[in-house]
C-alpha cells in the first residue's frame, strides 16, 4: 500500500457549529461550520504529541472540493459527501438540516469522507486537497485558479455521448448497470427500513402505556399490586430502550448511503468513458471521412454522393490547382487527424486502464465495508433481542409476583 | 335451594382435617335460615367421593368470607383444611365442551348451533354423558335465568351479540370461532363456580333436548315480573346511592369503577400493539426480498445478503407467531374482564338496589321486628353471597391473571429467543 496522507496525518472532523453569514448574494443565513483538525503523526512517538492544526470549514466547501476532484481525476471513483438534505427519515427523525441528530451524523459523515480521500492513494496527494486541510484563508481563490470548471464536461455533451456511443468497453457496460442496480437497491432498501423501523418504534412504545395503566391500577389492587408497579416499570424500560437501538439503526443507514453515493460516483467514471470513447468514434468516423474526401478528389469518382460532387457536376469542375489545393489541405488535416486519433486512442487505453485499477481497489473496498456493515447490523439486532429477552424476564417474573 | 337436596352421608376424608367437619355440621344445624351459605358449605365439607367442585382457589376466598361475615360460627381453620385438601382441578366432576358449529337455515332465518357435550360423574344427573346442540339464544336464556336466581352473583359474561367496531361478518369463520371459545369459558366459568354450577336451570340446558329445553323456557316468571324487576331497579336507582351501605361496597364500588376505566384502557392498548405488530410484519415481508433482489448483483457479498434475507424472513414468522400468541391470548382474556367489569358493576347495583329495599322495609316496618329480622337475615345473605362471590372471583382472577400474563410472556419470550438464535449472520 503506497504512502498515503492517513498514515502521515490524524485527520479528524471534531466540531459543528451553527453561524450566521452573509453568502454569496449577500443575504444573512445562518449555517453550520466544521472543525477540522489534523495533527502530523509522529512514526514512533517519544509520547510527544505534534499541534493540532485546525480550522473551520462549511459544507459548500466541501462540495466545491469534490467538484474540484471529480473533474480532475475522471478516473478515480471518488468518495461521496454526506447527503445535503435528510432522505429516507422515518418519522421521529426531522428533516431538518439545524438539527442537532442530523448535524453529528453529518459531522460524521464529511469525516469519513476525508479519510477516505486520505487513504485513496491517488487522490491523497493532491494539493488542493491538502490545501483543504491546512490552509484556511486563499483556499477557494485556489481551487478557483486551477479552471477545473472549464474542463467539467457538460452534461448535454456527456448525454449525448450516453446514446451515440457504438463500441463501449464491455466492462464499463456492466459496470453502469451494476451502479443502476446498487443504487436502486440500496434506495429501495434504505425506503424499506425506514418504514419497518417507525413501525418498530410504534410497537415499543405503545408498550409505554402498559407502565403507566399498569401503575394506575396496581393504586386500587392489593396482592396484585406490587407485581402490577414493577412489571409497569419494565414495561417503561422496553419502552425507552427503543430510542437507542434505532439510533445505532441509523450509523448502519448511512454507511449503507454511503455506497449508494458511491453508485453515483461509478456511474460518473463510466460516463467518462463512454465520452471518451464517443470522442474517439467521433474522430476516427471524421478521418475516415476526410480520407475518403481526399481519394475522391485525387482519383475523380466520385463514390459517395455529396453536395460537393452534385454542384461540381453542375456548376463545371474545379481547376486542376483548386483541386490540388484541396488535396493538400485535406493531407495536412489527415495527418492530424491521425496524430489526433492516436493520441485520443492512447488517453483511451490509459483511462481504461487506471479507471479499471481503480474500480478494482473501489470494489474490494466496497467488499469489505458491507459485510462489515451487515455484520454490525445483524450484531444490533442481536442485541436488541437480548435486551428484549431481558426486560421480557424481569416482567415475567414481576408478574407471576402478582 | 338445590344444594339442600345434598344430603350428609359419604365418609368423610380421613386424617387431621376431618375435625373441623363435624363442628361446622353442627354450625349448620343452628340456623338453617343461615341458609345458602352452609348448605354450600355442608356441600363442600362433605366429599370427596362425589369430588364436586373446583376448589383450587376456595381456600383463599373462604378466608376472606370468614373474615367478613361474622355471623357464621365457623372455624375457619377447619374449613381451609377441607379445600386445602380438595384443591387441584382433577377433582372436578362436570367437564364440558363447546364444538362442532353448524350453520341452520329455516324459512325465517339463519343461525348456528353448536354442540355442547357434557360429562359428569354427578349423581343428580341420569347419565353420565350428554350432548346437546344449543344456539346463542339458548345461552342468553341461561344467562338470564341466572342473574334472576342469583341476582347478586357474579354471572359470567357472554361474549357479545355482535361485534360494531370489527365489522365483522356474522358468520365468518374467525367470528364463529371466537364466539365459540367464549361460550366454552362461559359454561366452564358456571361449573366452576360453587353456587351457579348447581342451578337447576344450568342443569336443563347441558342436558335437555331441544323440545324440552323450549317448552321449559316457557315456564318460569313471565314478562310482566321481569319488567316488574326492571322498575324496582329504575326506581331504586333514581332514589339515590344507598345511605346504608357498608363500607365495603362502597370501596368495592370504586374499586370497579378505577378497574373498568384501566381495563378498557388495557384492551385499547393491547389492539393497539396488535395493529402495531401487524404493520410492523407487513413492513418486514418486503424487506427480506430486498436483500435477495440485492444478492443477485454482488458476488463476494452475495452469501451474507442471502443470509440475512433468510433470517429476516424468518424474524417475520416469529412476528407472525407472537401475534398470534396475543390474539388467541391476551386479547380475548382482556375482553371478558372488560365484560366483567361491567358486570361486576351490574352486580353492585344489583346488590344496593336490594339493600335499597331492605333499607326502606326497615323504615317503613320499623315496629314490626319479625320481619325486619327476616330481611336482616336475607340481606345478610345476600351480602354474603356476594362476597364471597366477589372474592372467589377476585383470588380466582389473580392467580389467572397471572397464568395468562405468563402465557403472553412466554411468547413473547420466546420469540425473543427465536429471534437471537435466528439471527446468525
Amino acid at each position: 500500500m503506497e504512502d498515503c496522507l492517513a498514515k502521515k496525518m490524524e485527520i479528524t472532523v471534531s466540531e459543528a457549529e451553527k453561524r450566521t453569514g452573509r453568502n454569496a448574494m449577500n443575504i444573512q443565513e445562518t449555517y453550520t461550520a466544521y472543525l477540522i483538525e489534523t495533527r502530523a503523526v509522529e512514526s514512533q512517538s517519544e509520547g510527544q504529541c505534534a499541534p493540532v492544526d485546525s480550522l473551520w470549514r462549511r459544507y459548500s466547501e466541501f462540495e466545491l472540493l469534490r467538484n474540484y476532484l471529480l473533474v480532475t481525476y475522471p478516473h478515480i471513483v471518488v468518495p461521496p459527501l454526506p447527503e445535503k438534505r435528510a432522505d429516507f427519515v422515518w418519522h421521529k427523525l426531522s428533516a431538518d438540516n439545524m438539527d442537532p441528530d442530523f448535524v453529528e451524523r453529518r459531522r460524521i459523515g464529511l469525516e469519513n469522507f476525508l479519510l477516505r480521500v486520505a487513504s485513496h492513494p491517488v487522490l491523497c496527494q493532491d494539493k488542493i486537497f491538502y490545501a483543504f486541510l491546512t490552509q484556511e484563508s486563499g483556499w477557494k481563490e485556489m481551487v478557483n485558479e486551477t479552471g477545473f470548471q472549464l474542463k467539467a464536461d457538460s452534461r448535454l455533451k456527456a448525454l449525448n455521448a450516453t446514446f451515440r456511443v457504438k463500441n463501449p468497453d464491455k466492462r464499463f457496460t456492466e459496470l453502469k448497470h451494476y451502479s443502476d442496480e446498487l443504487q436502486s437497491v440500496i434506495s429501495h432498501l434504505l425506503r424499506v427500513r425506514a418504514r419497518v423501523a417507525d413501525r418498530l418504534y410504534g410497537v415499543y412504545k405503545v408498550h409505554g402505556n402498559y407502565g403507566r395503566v399498569f401503575s394506575e391500577w396496581s393504586a386500587i389492587e392489593k396482592e396484585m399490586g406490587d407485581g402490577l408497579q414493577s412489571a409497569g416499570h419494565h414495561m417503561d424500560v422496553y419502552a425507552a430502550s427503543i430510542d437507542d437501538i434505532l439510533e445505532e439503526e441509523e450509523h448502519y443507514a448511512d454507511q449503507l448511503k454511503e455506497y449508494l453515493f458511491y453508485a453515483e460516483a461509478l456511474r460518473a467514471v463510466c460516463r467518462k468513458h463512454e465520452l471518451m470513447q464517443y470522442d474517439l468514434e467521433m474522430a476516427a468516423q471524421d478521418l475516415t471521412s476526410k480520407k475518403q474526401q481526399c481519394e475522391e478528389l485525387a482519383t475523380g469518382t466520385v463514390r459517395t454522393f455529396s453536395l460537393k460532387g452534385m454542384t461540381s457536376k453542375l456548376f463545371g469542375q474545379e481547376t486542376p490547382e483548386q483541386r490540388e489545393a484541396k488535396i493538400k489541405v485535406l493531407e495536412e488535416q489527415i495527418q492530424e487527424g491521425e496524430e489526433q486519433l492516436k493520441s485520443k486512442n492512447l488517453e483511451g487505453r490509459d483511462f481504461v486502464k487506471s479507471a479499471w485499477a481503480d474500480i478494482e481497489r473501489f470494489k474490494e473496498q466496497k467488499n469489505h465495508d458491507l459485510k462489515e456493515a451487515l455484520i454490525s447490523y445483524a450484531v444490533m439486532q442481536i442485541s436488541m433481542c437480548k435486551k428484549g429477552i431481558q426486560v421480557w424476564t424481569n416482567a415475567k417474573e414481576c408478574f407471576s409476583k402478582m | 335451594m338445590e344444594a339442600e337436596g345434598r344430603v350428609p352421608g359419604p365418609p368423610l376424608p380421613a386424617g387431621g382435617e376431618v375435625p373441623g367437619a363435624d363442628s361446622h355440621l353442627a354450625a349448620g344445624a343452628l340456623g338453617t335460615a343461615r341458609g345458602p351459605l352452609l348448605a354450600a358449605a355442608k356441600v363442600l365439607a362433605l366429599d370427596d367421593e362425589e369430588d364436586d367442585l373446583e376448589v383450587f382457589s376456595k381456600d383463599t376466598s373462604l378466608t376472606e368470607v370468614n373474615s367478613f361475615s361474622p355471623s357464621v360460627p365457623i372455624s375457619p381453620s377447619s374449613m381451609i383444611n377441607q379445600y386445602k385438601f380438595e384443591d387441584g382441578p382433577e377433582l372436578r366432576d362436570l367437564f364440558i365442551t363447546v364444538d362442532d358449529p353448524e350453520s341452520h337455515i329455516t324459512a325465517i332465518e339463519t343461525f348456528i348451533t353448536y354442540r355442547v357435550v357434557t360429562k359428569t360423574t354427578r349423581g343428580e344427573f341420569d347419565s353420565s354423558e350428554y350432548e346437546v346442540r344449543r344456539r346463542y339464544q339458548d345461552f342468553l336464556w341461561l344467562k338470564s335465568k341466572l342473574e334472576e336466581a342469583h341476582p347478586t352473583l357474579i354471572i359470567p359474561p357472554l361474549p357479545e351479540k355482535f361485534i360494531m367496531k370489527g365489522m365483522v361478518e356474522r358468520f365468518s369463520d374467525e367470528f364463529i370461532e371466537t364466539r365459540r371459545k367464549a361460550l366454552h369459558k362461559f359454561l366452564d366459568r358456571i361449573a366452576d363456580h360453587p353456587t351457579l354450577t348447581f342451578n337447576e336451570d344450568f342443569k336443563i340446558f347441558l342436558t335437555a333436548q331441544a323440545w324440552e329445553l323450549s317448552s321449559h323456557k316457557k315456564q318460569g316468571p313471565g314478562l310482566l315480573s321481569r319488567m316488574g324487576q326492571t322498575v324496582r331497579a329504575v326506581a331504586s336507582s333514581v332514589r339515590g346511592p344507598v345511605k346504608n351501605r357498608p363500607e365495603m361496597f362502597t370501596e368495592m364500588n370504586n374499586y370497579v369503577e378505577t378497574f373498568c376505566q384501566k381495563i378498557n384502557l388495557l384492551d385499547k392498548i393491547a389492539h393497539r400493539i396488535y395493529k402495531e405488530e401487524r404493520d410492523y410484519f407487513n413492513e418486514m415481508k418486503e424487506y427480506g426480498p430486498i436483500h435477495t433482489l440485492w444478492s443477485a448483483s454482488e458476488e463476494d457479498i452475495a452469501d451474507s445478503l442471502k443470509g440475512i434475507a433468510s433470517c429476516i424472513d424468518r424474524c417475520c414468522k416469529a412476528t407472525e407467531k407472537r401475534m398470534a400468541g396475543l390474539s388467541e391470548h391476551l386479547l380475548p382474556i382482556l375482553h371478558e374482564y372488560v365484560l366483567y367489569s361491567e358486570i361486576l358493576m351490574g352486580v353492585l347495583k344489583r346488590r344496593d338496589q336490594i339493600q335499597g329495599e331492605l333499607d326502606s322495609k326497615v323504615d317503613a316496618l320499623a315496629n314490626k321486628k319479625t320481619e325486619k329480622d327476616l330481611f336482616s337475615e336475607e340481606i345478610g345473605k345476600l351480602e354474603n353471597k356476594v362476597e364471597r362471590a366477589n372474592n372467589a372471583l377476585k383470588a380466582d382472577w389473580d392467580r389467572w391473571k397471572q397464568n395468562m400474563q405468563w402465557d403472553m410472556r412466554s411468547t413473547f419470550t420466546n420469540v425473543a429467543e427465536n429471534n437471537l438464535r435466528y439471527y446468525e449472520e
